[in-house]
Protein backbone atom coordinates (compact mmCIF):
# COMPACT_ATOMS: atom_id res chain seq x y z
CA UNK A 1 0.00 0.00 0.00
CA UNK A 2 1.53 3.50 -0.78
CA UNK A 3 2.10 5.10 2.43
CA UNK A 4 1.53 8.93 1.89
CA UNK A 5 3.04 11.34 4.22
CA UNK A 6 0.65 13.81 6.12
CA UNK A 7 0.81 16.52 8.65
CA UNK A 8 0.83 16.03 12.17
CA UNK A 9 -2.37 17.79 12.54
CA UNK A 10 -3.95 14.19 11.67
CA UNK A 11 -2.62 12.68 14.94
CA UNK A 12 -4.24 15.92 16.63
CA UNK A 13 -7.79 13.37 17.17
CA UNK A 14 -6.10 10.77 18.87
CA UNK A 15 -3.65 12.53 20.96
CA UNK A 16 -6.52 14.42 21.94
CA UNK A 17 -8.25 11.62 23.36
CA UNK A 18 -5.56 10.74 25.32
CA UNK A 19 -3.92 14.43 26.79
CA UNK A 20 -6.65 16.47 27.86
CA UNK A 21 -4.65 19.33 25.63
CA UNK A 22 -4.61 20.76 21.89
CA UNK A 23 -1.90 18.26 20.71
CA UNK A 24 -1.00 19.66 17.26
CA UNK A 25 0.45 22.86 19.09
CA UNK A 26 2.34 21.43 21.48
CA UNK A 27 5.91 21.59 20.51
CA UNK A 28 7.98 18.24 20.39
CA UNK A 29 11.73 18.38 20.35
CA UNK A 30 13.18 15.38 18.10
CA UNK A 31 15.74 13.41 20.20
CA UNK A 32 17.50 12.49 16.78
CA UNK A 33 18.43 16.00 16.11
CA UNK A 34 16.93 18.95 18.25
CA UNK A 35 14.30 19.64 15.89
CA UNK A 36 11.55 21.59 17.63
CA UNK A 37 7.81 22.57 16.34
CA UNK A 38 4.33 22.14 17.05
CA UNK A 39 3.54 18.92 16.06
CA UNK A 40 1.05 20.17 13.72
CA UNK A 41 4.14 21.07 11.69
CA UNK A 42 5.28 17.40 11.82
CA UNK A 43 5.35 14.92 9.01
CA UNK A 44 2.88 11.60 9.58
CA UNK A 45 2.28 8.43 8.12
CA UNK A 46 -0.61 6.49 8.27
CA UNK A 47 -0.66 3.05 7.87
CA UNK A 48 -3.76 0.75 9.06
CA UNK A 49 -1.90 -0.20 12.33
CA UNK A 50 -1.33 2.76 13.71
CA UNK A 51 0.28 6.69 12.86
CA UNK A 52 3.94 7.42 12.43
CA UNK A 53 5.06 10.82 13.80
CA UNK A 54 8.12 12.03 12.17
CA UNK A 55 10.67 14.89 12.51
CA UNK A 56 10.90 16.62 9.30
CA UNK A 57 14.09 17.32 9.47
CA UNK A 58 16.06 14.10 9.90
CA UNK A 59 12.77 11.58 10.20
CA UNK A 60 12.98 9.95 13.30
CA UNK A 61 10.10 8.41 14.40
CA UNK A 62 9.29 10.86 17.57
CA UNK A 63 5.80 9.21 18.34
CA UNK A 64 4.29 5.98 17.44
CA UNK A 65 0.64 5.54 17.86
CA UNK A 66 -1.72 3.04 17.74
CA UNK A 67 -5.19 2.19 18.89
CA UNK A 68 -5.98 -1.17 19.53
CA UNK A 69 -9.58 -2.86 21.17
CA UNK A 70 -9.46 -0.42 23.32
CA UNK A 71 -5.71 0.74 24.65
CA UNK A 72 -3.54 3.51 22.95
CA UNK A 73 -0.03 2.20 22.61
CA UNK A 74 2.53 5.07 21.86
CA UNK A 75 6.16 5.06 21.48
CA UNK A 76 7.80 8.25 22.53
CA UNK A 77 11.11 7.09 22.75
CA UNK A 78 12.11 9.96 19.65
CA UNK A 79 10.35 12.69 21.61
CA UNK A 80 13.41 14.50 23.74
CA UNK A 81 10.76 17.09 25.34
CA UNK A 82 7.15 17.63 24.65
CA UNK A 83 5.70 21.31 25.78
CA UNK A 84 2.39 21.59 26.52
CA UNK A 85 0.47 24.49 27.58
CA UNK A 86 -1.00 27.64 27.09
CA UNK A 87 -0.31 30.55 24.87
CA UNK A 88 0.71 28.10 22.35
CA UNK A 89 1.42 29.53 18.39
CA UNK B 1 -10.69 30.94 24.45
CA UNK B 2 -7.42 31.94 22.53
CA UNK B 3 -4.20 31.21 24.38
CA UNK B 4 -5.45 28.35 26.45
CA UNK B 5 -5.63 24.70 24.91
CA UNK B 6 -6.89 22.82 27.86
CA UNK B 7 -10.09 21.15 26.67
CA UNK B 8 -10.69 18.02 28.43
CA UNK B 9 -9.71 14.98 26.56
CA UNK B 10 -11.46 14.58 23.31
CA UNK B 11 -14.82 11.90 23.62
CA UNK B 12 -16.82 10.65 20.46
CA UNK B 13 -20.22 12.44 20.31
CA UNK B 14 -22.95 12.40 18.54
CA UNK B 15 -24.40 14.66 15.90
CA UNK B 16 -27.03 14.90 14.01
CA UNK B 17 -27.54 15.54 9.96
CA UNK B 18 -29.77 18.73 9.56
CA UNK B 19 -29.05 19.67 6.75
CA UNK B 20 -27.21 18.58 3.37
CA UNK B 21 -26.37 20.49 0.52
CA UNK B 22 -24.76 19.26 -3.00
CA UNK B 23 -21.97 21.43 -3.75
CA UNK B 24 -20.81 19.69 -7.36
CA UNK B 25 -20.91 16.13 -8.64
CA UNK B 26 -19.01 14.74 -6.45
CA UNK B 27 -18.76 17.10 -3.21
CA UNK B 28 -21.61 17.32 -0.60
CA UNK B 29 -21.95 19.44 2.44
CA UNK B 30 -23.22 17.92 5.35
CA UNK B 31 -24.24 20.14 8.80
CA UNK B 32 -24.81 18.27 12.37
CA UNK B 33 -25.97 19.51 15.07
CA UNK B 34 -23.89 18.82 17.69
CA UNK B 35 -25.56 18.92 21.38
CA UNK B 36 -23.19 20.71 23.77
CA UNK B 37 -20.78 21.55 20.83
CA UNK B 38 -18.39 23.82 22.06
CA UNK B 39 -17.47 25.77 18.98
CA UNK B 40 -14.38 25.67 16.97
CA UNK B 41 -11.74 27.89 15.29
CA UNK B 42 -11.13 28.56 11.77
CA UNK B 43 -9.39 25.65 9.89
CA UNK B 44 -9.85 22.77 12.63
CA UNK B 45 -11.34 19.21 11.63
CA UNK B 46 -13.36 16.43 13.04
CA UNK B 47 -12.72 12.76 12.94
CA UNK B 48 -15.74 11.28 11.67
CA UNK B 49 -16.18 7.11 12.25
CA UNK B 50 -18.39 4.75 10.95
CA UNK B 51 -19.28 1.61 12.10
CA UNK B 52 -21.19 -1.20 10.14
CA UNK B 53 -23.21 -4.21 11.96
CA UNK B 54 -20.48 -6.62 12.13
CA UNK B 55 -18.39 -4.24 14.57
CA UNK B 56 -15.55 -3.32 12.09
CA UNK B 57 -14.78 0.41 12.14
CA UNK B 58 -13.06 3.06 10.14
CA UNK B 59 -12.20 6.90 11.08
CA UNK B 60 -11.07 9.96 9.14
CA UNK B 61 -10.76 13.55 9.52
CA UNK B 62 -12.77 16.18 7.73
CA UNK B 63 -12.11 19.84 7.81
CA UNK B 64 -14.90 21.76 9.19
CA UNK B 65 -15.71 24.33 6.32
CA UNK B 66 -18.45 26.22 8.99
CA UNK B 67 -17.18 29.77 10.54
CA UNK B 68 -17.49 29.21 14.51
CA UNK B 69 -19.91 32.21 14.79
CA UNK B 70 -22.30 29.34 13.55
CA UNK B 71 -22.94 28.48 17.15
CA UNK B 72 -24.13 24.62 18.09
CA UNK B 73 -23.44 23.68 14.39
CA UNK B 74 -20.58 22.02 12.10
CA UNK B 75 -20.74 21.84 8.54
CA UNK B 76 -18.24 19.17 6.45
CA UNK B 77 -17.50 19.11 3.31
CA UNK B 78 -17.07 15.95 1.85
CA UNK B 79 -15.76 14.39 -1.55
CA UNK B 80 -16.07 11.14 -2.97
CA UNK B 81 -13.39 8.64 -3.81
CA UNK B 82 -14.97 5.92 -5.05
CA UNK B 83 -12.66 3.29 -3.82
CA UNK B 84 -12.98 5.10 -0.67
CA UNK B 85 -14.84 3.31 3.19
CA UNK B 86 -16.64 6.37 4.75
CA UNK B 87 -16.66 9.62 1.71
CA UNK B 88 -19.51 7.33 -0.64
CA UNK B 89 -21.64 6.84 2.38
CA UNK B 90 -21.45 10.50 3.27
CA UNK B 91 -21.87 11.99 -0.14
CA UNK B 92 -24.54 9.54 -1.33
CA UNK B 93 -26.45 7.78 1.70
CA UNK B 94 -26.51 9.59 4.66
CA UNK B 95 -29.70 12.06 5.29
CA UNK B 96 -31.21 14.49 7.49
CA UNK B 97 -32.27 12.73 10.61
CA UNK B 98 -29.54 10.51 10.31
CA UNK B 99 -26.57 10.58 13.34
CA UNK B 100 -22.94 10.41 12.75
CA UNK B 101 -20.17 9.55 15.71
CA UNK B 102 -17.77 12.57 15.39
CA UNK B 103 -14.89 13.79 17.41
CA UNK B 104 -13.39 17.49 17.60
CA UNK B 105 -12.78 19.85 17.33
CA UNK B 106 -9.39 19.04 16.50
CA UNK B 107 -6.23 21.09 15.84
CA UNK B 108 -4.46 24.23 17.29
CA UNK B 109 -1.95 24.94 14.13
CA UNK B 110 -3.69 24.93 10.64
CA UNK B 111 -6.00 27.60 12.76
CA UNK B 112 -6.49 31.50 11.49
CA UNK B 113 -8.81 33.63 13.23
CA UNK B 114 -9.18 37.63 12.08
CA UNK B 115 -7.12 38.92 15.75
CA UNK B 116 -3.70 36.85 13.86
CA UNK B 117 -4.13 39.59 10.97
CA UNK B 118 -2.21 38.98 7.24
CA UNK B 119 -2.42 39.63 4.44
CA UNK B 120 -3.61 36.38 4.28
CA UNK B 121 -2.44 34.04 1.69
CA UNK B 122 -4.93 30.82 1.31
CA UNK B 123 -3.80 28.08 -1.16
CA UNK B 124 -6.10 25.35 -2.02
CA UNK B 125 -6.09 22.38 -4.29
CA UNK B 126 -9.41 20.38 -5.01
CA UNK B 127 -11.45 20.23 -1.32
CA UNK B 128 -8.32 21.04 0.32
CA UNK B 129 -10.68 24.44 -0.10
CA UNK B 130 -12.75 23.32 2.64
CA UNK B 131 -11.18 24.76 5.96
CA UNK B 132 -9.78 28.00 3.77
CA UNK B 133 -13.34 28.47 3.30
CA UNK B 134 -13.91 28.31 7.29
CA UNK B 135 -11.23 30.95 7.55
CA UNK B 136 -13.31 32.98 4.75
CA UNK B 137 -16.73 32.61 6.06
CA UNK B 138 -14.98 33.51 9.88
CA UNK B 139 -13.87 36.60 8.15
CA UNK B 140 -16.97 37.86 6.79
CA UNK B 141 -18.87 36.74 9.70
CA UNK B 142 -16.59 39.00 12.02
CA UNK B 143 -16.52 42.28 9.27
CA UNK B 144 -12.30 41.68 9.00
CA UNK B 145 -10.85 43.77 6.24
CA UNK B 146 -7.78 41.79 6.75
CA UNK B 147 -6.61 41.62 2.62
CA UNK B 148 -7.13 38.21 1.64
CA UNK B 149 -6.08 36.38 -1.61
CA UNK B 150 -7.08 32.60 -1.98
CA UNK B 151 -5.76 30.86 -4.82
CA UNK B 152 -7.52 28.15 -5.73
CA UNK B 153 -6.63 24.79 -8.14
CA UNK B 154 -9.41 22.51 -9.81
CA UNK B 155 -9.48 20.16 -12.52
CA UNK B 156 -12.64 22.54 -14.07
CA UNK B 157 -14.69 24.84 -13.38
CA UNK B 158 -17.45 22.10 -12.49
CA UNK B 159 -15.09 21.05 -9.43
CA UNK B 160 -15.45 24.34 -7.79
CA UNK B 161 -16.81 23.74 -4.33
CA UNK B 162 -18.57 26.96 -3.07
CA UNK B 163 -18.20 28.91 -6.67
CA UNK B 164 -21.14 31.11 -6.32
CA UNK B 165 -20.48 32.12 -2.65
CA UNK B 166 -16.99 32.87 -3.55
CA UNK B 167 -18.20 35.17 -6.29
CA UNK B 168 -20.50 36.43 -4.14
CA UNK B 169 -18.02 37.42 -1.80
CA UNK B 170 -15.61 38.97 -4.19
CA UNK B 171 -18.58 40.99 -5.48
CA UNK B 172 -19.30 42.56 -1.43
CA UNK B 173 -15.76 43.06 -0.65
CA UNK B 174 -12.86 44.44 -1.80
CA UNK B 175 -10.08 43.09 0.21
CA UNK B 176 -11.02 39.61 -0.80
CA UNK B 177 -9.70 38.14 -4.03
CA UNK B 178 -10.05 34.90 -5.53
CA UNK B 179 -8.15 33.37 -8.08
CA UNK B 180 -8.60 30.36 -9.85
CA UNK B 181 -6.28 27.95 -11.90
CA UNK B 182 -8.22 25.40 -14.13
CA UNK B 183 -5.59 22.33 -14.47
CA UNK B 184 -7.86 19.93 -16.65
CA UNK B 185 -10.24 21.67 -18.62
CA UNK B 186 -11.86 25.64 -18.95
CA UNK B 187 -14.74 27.21 -20.04
CA UNK B 188 -14.95 29.10 -23.43
CA UNK B 189 -13.14 32.24 -23.02
CA UNK B 190 -11.36 31.21 -19.83
CA UNK B 191 -8.29 34.13 -19.48
CA UNK B 192 -7.37 32.82 -15.91
CA UNK B 193 -4.51 30.11 -15.27
CA UNK B 194 -4.99 26.50 -16.41
CA UNK B 195 -1.48 24.87 -15.49
CA UNK B 196 -0.46 23.22 -11.99
CA UNK B 197 0.44 25.98 -9.32
CA UNK B 198 4.60 26.38 -9.75
CA UNK B 199 6.94 29.03 -8.30
CA UNK B 200 5.92 31.65 -11.32
CA UNK B 201 2.34 31.42 -10.71
CA UNK B 202 2.82 31.79 -7.07
CA UNK B 203 5.13 34.65 -7.25
CA UNK B 204 2.58 36.29 -9.38
CA UNK B 205 -0.35 35.94 -6.85
CA UNK B 206 1.46 36.16 -3.33
CA UNK B 207 1.76 38.83 -1.15
CA UNK B 208 5.42 40.10 -1.41
CA UNK B 209 7.57 38.64 1.86
CA UNK B 210 8.18 42.38 3.03
CA UNK B 211 4.18 42.33 3.96
CA UNK B 212 5.15 39.84 6.24
CA UNK B 213 2.24 37.73 5.00
CA UNK B 214 0.88 34.81 6.73
CA UNK B 215 -0.09 31.65 4.25
CA UNK B 216 -2.22 28.40 4.77
CA UNK B 217 -2.14 25.67 2.35
CA UNK B 218 -3.97 22.66 1.98
CA UNK B 219 -4.41 19.39 -0.60
CA UNK B 220 -3.22 16.86 -1.72
CA UNK B 221 0.32 15.63 -0.39
CA UNK B 222 2.09 17.24 -3.54
CA UNK B 223 0.63 20.14 -4.17
CA UNK B 224 1.20 21.37 -0.44
CA UNK B 225 4.96 20.03 -0.83
CA UNK B 226 4.84 22.40 -4.35
CA UNK B 227 3.39 25.02 -3.01
CA UNK B 228 5.40 25.03 0.82
CA UNK B 229 9.08 25.30 -1.33
CA UNK B 230 7.93 27.75 -3.59
CA UNK B 231 6.45 30.18 -0.90
CA UNK B 232 9.56 29.63 1.02
CA UNK B 233 11.97 30.29 -2.01
CA UNK B 234 9.95 33.56 -2.88
CA UNK B 235 10.82 34.63 0.71
CA UNK B 236 8.09 33.85 3.24
CA UNK B 237 8.91 33.22 6.63
CA UNK B 238 8.19 29.20 6.96
CA UNK B 239 7.21 30.01 10.56
CA UNK B 240 4.30 31.96 8.56
CA UNK B 241 3.32 29.08 6.23
CA UNK B 242 1.12 26.80 7.43
CA UNK B 243 -0.09 22.98 5.81
CA UNK B 244 -2.10 20.77 5.71
CA UNK B 245 -1.84 17.79 3.56
CA UNK B 246 -4.34 14.76 2.98
CA UNK B 247 -3.90 11.95 1.15
CA UNK B 248 -5.15 8.60 0.57
CA UNK B 249 -5.51 7.86 4.01
CA UNK B 250 -7.24 11.00 5.42
CA UNK B 251 -9.51 11.32 3.05
CA UNK B 252 -11.04 8.21 1.92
Amino acid sequence: MMESRLDGNVVGGILGAVFPFEMTSARATCAGCGFTDPIGGFAAYVHGMGTVVRCPSCDTAVIRLAHVRGRYWMDMRGTRILRIGEGQE
Amino acid sequence: MEGTTLHGRLTWQLGEVVETRTETARARSLTLAVPGWLGHRPGQHVDVRLTADDGYQAERSYSIASPPEERGKVTITVERLDDGEVSPYLVDELKPGDRLELRGPIGGYFVWEAPMGGPLLLVGGGSGIVPLMAMIRHRRAVASIVPTRLLYSARSQEEVIYRDELDQLTRRDGMLEVIYTLTRRQPPGWTGYRRRIDGELLRDVAWPPRDRPRAYICGPTQFVETAASALVSLGFDPAQVKTERFGPTGGG
